[in-house]
């Protein structure tokens, strides 16, 4: 019997070693013959811990398992949630980069291969560098870090840009509140990553990438650090990928808990040893990036996809989508809701439908005041706006972005003039000090709402107007883009700008 | 985490050092193996780094201060990360730190009066599903309420 327990750490952080651990000594004084997978998780985190039995039969799932059901679960007297593609959430998705996270186990690049995996690397080797990057393009890819630039044009810039040297940089620096997907799949398939790094290091000639992942994530540095070192020992990275001739390889680095690291430049910057500030562009990264050198910086996402970009086929992954956003996104339900989990989609689904019928609300089964979209630089966005699609130009023409589509739910309870402060307080304290509008713009917005909170009135068009600096003087998209739930939160949730008035009076 | 006398010798840092001299920008991953080893990056570590990397001490000071992670001086036994980010706080995550640091009598980055414990905030853990979420050296926990963060911190001795 075949029992599968994730080893992802939003299924750790609810139990799951310790359902593991239950499991094996029940088996073992059972004189049971189990064995353990620890596989990824499926992403409906609200079953988490969720484990799946296979007794020949196929896996049928069960969650939230606590240790004290294990008994239960071995007799056969737990109830089971069915198979999991049979439950709604997951039934309802379109897994294409997460076809395999919860399926296989992440370390097993054999079980990796015999789902897909290596396929599209295989094809990318019989490939030219140009009809690889043509590939990309012609999928529609777009950066899936937030900023949406498409994948092909980048990697067509830094493959049209001579030098000794050219660099694949991985963007895992998911600092963004409500967004897990990354870590997802870090933990959960990590060799789609590790595959994705390599078709784009020989699609643009570089031999060398990094993994930029962040401190918080220790389970994520735990399981690319292996697959790393087994992708290396099997040639899929190295000198002579699969005897191809061609070279690439890989390390893992560490961030040091800096949120603007994520930004592209500054993470160039603090890979090299430096202090995470922002550079100026020009030059972009494509042309002089890492030790100056032309580099693909892109995120997780947008690497891990192109495994089955090139295993399906451009075409198939462009069917997917609304307008200029093609293909699926990782939207990452979270916060106060009641089915939180990771929901792979085609673009378009609108907003709404995403928070009530596929999160099923709020957890607290208050009604949803507002759902920031984006991470902590995004809108919140109120109900009136639940019909927008979810999209890149979609969301921006509603005044918001959908970022690296984390999507964070509030209850009624929420006050949005403390939530626009909390976003000031963020980017002073995330700062890299490097622009005015940022660095001091930050601390004066937590001021001036404390203002108004005050009820000073007065502040208002002041606030307005600060954001408005930041918005136009800010270096980086940290500074430029905190008004967005400062001005959202003002905009659409006035009263509770206006509620501590008067309060105060 | 537990650092017991966290006094390296020059001829310690410099092996420390030396494993990470052939890395491309080795900085970070110098620093994050004098902490891990020593539970911070002392001061005395800071000129000799400079000196095998070729650049000034206060370029090493500025990259060491720039960095949430690294630390001048050794944290408690324990260390509690709480996440302060939006959607746990949209869980009571807000309400849930305010009471640990309360209890006890800690501002942020602060530490028990026994050194058992310090806390930090910490911004996102990817537990954005499962909130309010915490680290307690390493380990994640979602899902927390108060009864499980009392429990967290009697394991701690905090």
């Amino acid at each position: 019997m075949k029992i599968y327990v994730p080893l992802d750490s939003a299924a750790k952080a609810v139990g799951a070693d310790e359902v593991a651990a239950a499991i094996r000594s029940e088996a073992d004084s059972r004189g049971l013959d189990v064995t353990i997978i620890r596989n990824g998780t499926h992403g409906m985190i609200w079953l988490e811990p969720l484990v799946e039995i296979d007794d020949g039969s196929g896996r049928q799932a069960f969650g939230p398992v606590t240790p004290e059901d294990v008994p239960a679960l071995l007799d056969g007297k737990m109830e089971s949630l069915g198979k999991v593609e049979d439950i709604p959430f997951f039934a309802r998705q379109t897994r294409l980069t997460f076809a395999r996270c919860g399926v296989i186990d992440p370390l097993d690049l054999a079980d990796y291969e015999a789902h897909g995996g290596l396929v599209g690397l295989r094809r990318a080797l019989k490939m030219s560098d140009a009809e690889i990057v043509a590939e990309v393009t012609e999928s529609g890819l777009r950066g899936r870090g937030g900023a949406g630039f498409p994948t092909g044009i980048k990697w067509n810039t830094v493959l049209g840009a001579p030098a000794d040297q050219k660099y694949i940089v991985c963007n895992a620096d998911e600092g963004d509140s409500g967004t897990f997907a990354d870590r997802m799949i870090m933990e959960g398939d990590p060799f789609t990553l590790i595959e994705g790094m390599a078709i784009a290091g020989i699609a643009v000639g570089a031999t060398k990438g990094y993994v930029y992942l962040r401190s918080e994530y220790p389970d994520a540095i735990a399981v690319m650090n292996e697959a790393v070192a087994i992708a290396r020992k099997n040639s899929v990275l190295g000198v002579d990928i699969f005897g191809s001739g061609r070279a690439f390889d890989m390390e893992i680095r560490v961030g040091a808990g800096a949120y603007v690291c994520g930004e592209e430049t500054s993470l160039l910057n603090s890979l090299e040893g430096k202090r995470g500030v922002v550079r100026a562009k020009p030059p972009l990264p494509a042309l002089e990036g890492f030790l100056g050198k032309p580099t693909v910086v892109n995120n997780v996402i947008s690497l891990a996809t192109v495994p089955v970009i090139m295993e399906r086929g451009a075409q198939h992954y462009a069917d997917f989508g609304l307008g200029r956003s093609r293909g699926t996104m990782p939207v990452q339900i979270a916060g106060n809701v009641k089915y939180g989990g990771l929901f792979e989609t085609a673009f378009g689904m609108p907003l709404g439908e995403l928070v009530n019928d596929i999160g099923g609300g709020t957890a607290t089964g208050r009604p949803v005041k507002a759902v920031q979209v984006g991470g902590p630089l995004g809108a919140y966005m109120p109900l009136s706006k639940f019909d927008t699609p979810f999209a890149y130009e979609e969301f921006g023409e509603q005044g918001g972005l959908i970022g690296h589509a984390g999507v964070v739910i509030f209850d009624d309870s929420a006050d949005m003039l403390q939530m626009a402060r909390f976003a000031m307080e963020f980017c002073a304290v995330e700062s890299c000090s490097k622009c005015t509008p940022c660095r001091i713009g930050s601390v004066r917005g937590v001021e001036t709402i404390d203002r108004i909170a005050r009820g000073d009135a007065a502040a208002i068009p002041l606030l307005t107007d600060l954001c408005e600096t930041m918005t136009e003087g800010s270096l980086c998209a940290l500074g430029g883009f905190t008004p967005y739930p400062v001005m959202s939160a003002l905009t659409h949730f006035p009263d509770d700008f206006a509620r501590q008035q008067e309060a105060a009076e | 985490m537990q650092y017991p006398t966290p006094a390296p010798t020059d001829a310690e840092i410099s092996a420390l050092i030396d494993e990470h001299m052939h890395l491309e920008g080795p900085l970070l991953p110098m620093l994050h193996a004098i902490q891990d080893s020593y539970g911070h990056v002392p001061q005395m570590a800071v000129p000799i780094i400079a000196k095998a990397l070729n650049v000034t001490t206060a370029e090493v000071h500025g990259v060491i201060s720039f960095y949430h992670d690294y630390r001048k001086a050794p944290a408690g036994r324990h260390i509690l990360k709480i996440c302060r980010a939006e959607a746990c706080q949209s869980m009571g995550g807000k309400a849930l730190a305010e009471g640990v640091l309360a209890k006890l009598g800690l501002d942020w980055h602060g530490t028990t009066a026994n050194g058992n414990l310090t806390v930090e905030p910490v911004y996102c853990l990817g537990l954005c599903a499962c909130s309010p979420a915490a680290m307690i050296d390493g380990k994640v926990v979602g899902r927390l309420t108060s009864e499980r963060m009392s429990a967290l911190l009697k394991e701690a001795n905090a």
